[in-house]
């Protein structure tokens, strides 16, 4: 885990929003931009998805960045890699020191698996995610959805192969933040939620901030 | 110790896949298909696709996290995005398959291993995971945008506490068998490249015996159905689709 603090002051901001829980959030940002995700009340998962502005088919890719970095886990010094291998992000500051990748969104329909068959008429993050596409008219559809970022989250592996859901490592006031290093669309689905204890069933808000 | 010879009244078909190469093949709900490590390392990419309905497809995240794990053998199931079973893992000798690592790319193959195109390597060129599973998605009209995380078959990555990851060299033996269960009709698409993490600098895939053969759906005593209370319900997402 590298905990690196960030040297930018949210007056600098040329962006500050505060996404409350539940609600998705597309965004475009810039070359060259620092984007910042503030857990403002500690242990939210803030499932997170980049394309690249010039081409959607070229994604955020969970398999081609941890293999890049040898290791399952994101923190400062991690690069987000695409498809197509690219550079999206690097992390430059986390305060956090561990985000995951491979545990993905929350869904109707997987929840209807993980849970019960009557949890599907549950907020979830990738009708979340469905929500902010059908509405934005941006050429991405349901196929573009893959294997997201958690951050904030904490999904550890054992050494024998399990997936396990852990108390989160985040707390009020973490952030994570990272560079831009194409022109990216930025999709994020505020995690709504409520059968995970990792955020003691009580999603919250996050704030959204980006400098030039 | 092997899988139960296959009766061969119920054998569909049968067909050795070379290593380096690449197929897709539809199969229908209730047969199943044997793969068959033939020398030892091999490694079988594979993304499963519901035939009838291309946009629904397997999803690595909701397989692992419905079944808490990080790898796949028998009990396990493959979850498409929409919370059904595509296939269940009937039977394996041997024992792990890596379900997070992906699939090589053109400019990892030749950076590892040199360039080795057709016009000076014929059939013998090196070819790349991501490419041979591009091609296949291609000849079913899907592209790019649905080239998801598959599984590699045969290969096993072990993370450490502190997340880092570790190839582990010759872990599939020749003879190695697994055996998926088609719970749904299934576009199955395959490359039998290397695995983006094996070290060994020489290019040396290794070849796939494909059997498919006529089987039973999953009966309610089912090994793979009661592995986990969330599979009994993703079969039931699953058999009230097919009402």
């Amino acid at each position: 885990m590298a905990i690196v603090e960030s040297k930018l002051g949210p007056r600098a901001a040329v962006y500050d929003f505060t996404l409350p829980a539940g609600e998705p959030w597309l965004h475009m940002i810039k070359q060259g931009q620092t984007f910042r995700i503030h857990d403002l009340e500690g242990n939210q998962a803030v499932d997170t998805l980049f394309y690249s502005a010039a081409d959607h088919d070229d994604r955020y890719s969970a398999s081609d960045t941890i293999r890049r970095q040898g290791n399952i886990y994101l923190s400062t010094g991690t690069q987000l890699i695409s498809s197509e291998g690219n550079v999206l992000m690097t992390l430059v500051a986390d305060t956090c020191g561990r985000h995951d990748t491979l545990g993905g969104a929350c869904a109707a329909e997987s929840n209807s698996v993980r849970y019960s068959l009557e949890k599907r008429f549950m907020h979830s993050c990738r009708d979340s995610f469905l929500h902010a596409i059908a509405h934005a008219d941006c050429g991405l559809s349901k196929c573009h959805l893959t294997g997201n970022i958690n951050f904030f989250m904490n999904v550890p592996v054992t050494e024998d192969g399990k997936l396990t859901f852990a108390d989160g490592i985040s707390a009020p006031g973490k952030y994570v933040e990272m560079r831009a290093e194409m022109d990216v669309i930025a999709l994020i689905s505020n995690c709504p939620q409520l059968n995970n204890p990792c955020n003691a069933y009580n999603p919250t808000p996050v704030r959204l901030l980006i400098w030039d | 110790m092997n899988l139960p010879p296959i009766d061969a009244q119920r054998v569909l078909w049968s067909e050795q896949l070379p290593g380096g190469a690449h197929h897709s093949f539809p199969i229908r709900r209730g047969n199943r298909l044997r793969l068959t490590d033939l020398e030892g390392g091999a490694n079988l990419s594979a993304l499963f696709v519901h035939y009838d309905e291309k946009t629904e497809r397997y999803n690595m995240a909701d397989t692992l996290k419905a079944q808490h794990t990080f790898y796949l053998t028998r009990g396990f199931v493959c979850y498409s995005d929409m919370g059904r079973v595509l296939c269940s893992v009937t039977g394996d000798t041997v024992g792990w398959h890596d379900a997070v690592c992906g699939v090589s790319d053109a400019h990892g193959v030749e950076a590892k291993y040199g360039a080795a195109p057709y016009q000076t390597h014929r059939n013998a060129m090196y070819r790349n995971g991501r490419d041979s599973m591009l091609i296949e998605l291609e000849k079913w009209g899907l592209g790019k945008r649905d080239l998801v995380t598959p599984i590699n078959f045969f290969s096993k990555v072990t993370v450490s506490e502190a997340g880092d990851m570790r190839f582990v060299s010759n872990h599939s033996p020749a003879g190695g068998e697994v055996e998926l269960r088609f719970e749904m009709n299934t576009l199955v698409i395959l490359s039998s490249c290397p695995h983006p993490l094996d070290p060994s600098p020489v290019y040396a895939p290794k070849p796939v015996l494909l059997q498919a053969f006529r089987s039973e759906p999953a009966g309610s005593d089912d090994f793979c159905r009661n592995f986990r209370p969330e599979n009994q319900r993703g079969f039931c997402n699953t058999e009230r689709y097919y009402l």
